[in-house]
């Protein structure tokens, strides 16, 4: 039972650690490596491209975030260390892609989609389907002997 | 007709939809679009600063790069690279054509980078590297083989990632390399 604790303690312990591959990377302090942790998984790997770079195990990804953790050291911003990425691999190393000219139509096609799909259930009824003509007098007379036989 | 439209929709939105996706196989297929390329952030800004060591002489640095006065390309490579391997024919072959080629040997050991230049061949005219791969980050490098093509004054024209082969060769780089002559 105390072996069953100490496994789990220790599985739950090293949950926090899969964030980087070597715990040797980490800042001492642990409020700067939080941070440094922070926008690492906003920067994208450009090796693997779908992985961000705290959760890649690329050698780039590993080159980045400890030039992440320089700069964070260093004192610089969150913004002033992103920036620095994106004056390099462009806005593509951001996972969140910045609202500008050319992501106008990604971030608002949700918005169209919506308007579209309101503006297709307002036009329909508005207009409803016209009510089915009636029955002819040989209709009425077919039915009645489907009906009752 | 109202009804009718309605029912043509989807059809038209497929018939759309299908339209672009076989453009875009074909281009993918041409090679003109390539999903995975990344626009590099250098292009039509001056060369990044940096010096960098050589394999057994000197290095070089941006300066020298900007003080050859003529088109040349940066070709960053490594010898644990596969791709360099299939790469180094189509550079032998620039080398011949008489285009100066740079090279920078990225995380590499010199002996390594000097074993593999004399068994595949020493395309290039000066050779640096960079073993840290600081320099390679500052020009935005994400995997090697890359090749940057400069002008005459030290601007970045065009990058290439992944190997170049004869025909990149023949449809993009000589065609840049007259232009910016």
């Amino acid at each position: 039972m105390k072996r069953t604790f100490l496994v789990l303690a220790l599985l739950l312990g090293a949950s926090r650690a899969w964030a980087i591959s070597d715990p040797a990377e980490a800042l001492a302090d642990p409020r700067q490596e939080a941070r440094a942790v922070e926008i690492g998984r906003q920067l994208r790997c450009l090796v693997c491209q779908n992985e961000s770079i705290e959760d890649s195990g690329a050698d780039l990804a590993r080159d980045l975030r400890a030039i992440v953790r320089q700069q964070v050291a260093a004192g610089k911003g969150d913004r002033q260390v992103t920036d620095w990425l994106v004056a390099r691999y462009g806005d593509f190393v951001r996972l969140r892609p910045p609202f500008n000219a050319e992501t106008l139509w990604l971030w608002l096609s949700p918005l169209l989609a919506l308007l579209a799909g309101g503006g297709a259930v307002v036009l329909s009824r508005r207009h409803p389907p016209s009510p089915p003509a009636a029955l002819t007098a040989a209709e009425e007379a077919k039915l009645k002997q489907l009906l009752d036989p | 007709m109202n009804r009718r439209a309605l029912l043509l929709a989807p059809l038209g939105i497929a018939a759309v939809g299908g339209v672009a996706f076989s453009v875009l196989l074909r281009r993918m297929g041409e090679g003109s679009f390539d999903p995975r390329g990344l626009p590099s952030m250098l292009i039509g800004k001056r060369l990044p600063a940096f010096t960098l060591p050589g394999t057994n002489g000197e290095g070089f640095s941006d300066a020298d790069l900007a003080a050859v006065g003529r088109p040349l390309l940066v070709n960053f490579f490594a010898s644990w690279c596969v791709p360099c391997v299939e790469e180094a024919p189509v550079l032998a072959g620039l080398r011949q054509a008489g285009v100066p080629i740079w090279g920078i040997a990225y995380k590499d050991q010199p002996a390594a980078t000097d074993a593999f230049l004399a068994r595949h061949g020493n395309p290039y005219v000066r050779l640096a590297r960079d073993q840290p791969g600081r320099v390679a980050i500052d020009w935005g490098v994400t995997g090697v083989p890359e090749t940057y093509l400069i002008d005459a004054e030290a601007i970045v024209r065009w990058r290439f990632a992944g190997p170049l082969a004869p025909d990149i060769v023949e449809h993009e780089v000589q065609p840049l390399l007259r232009k910016y002559v």
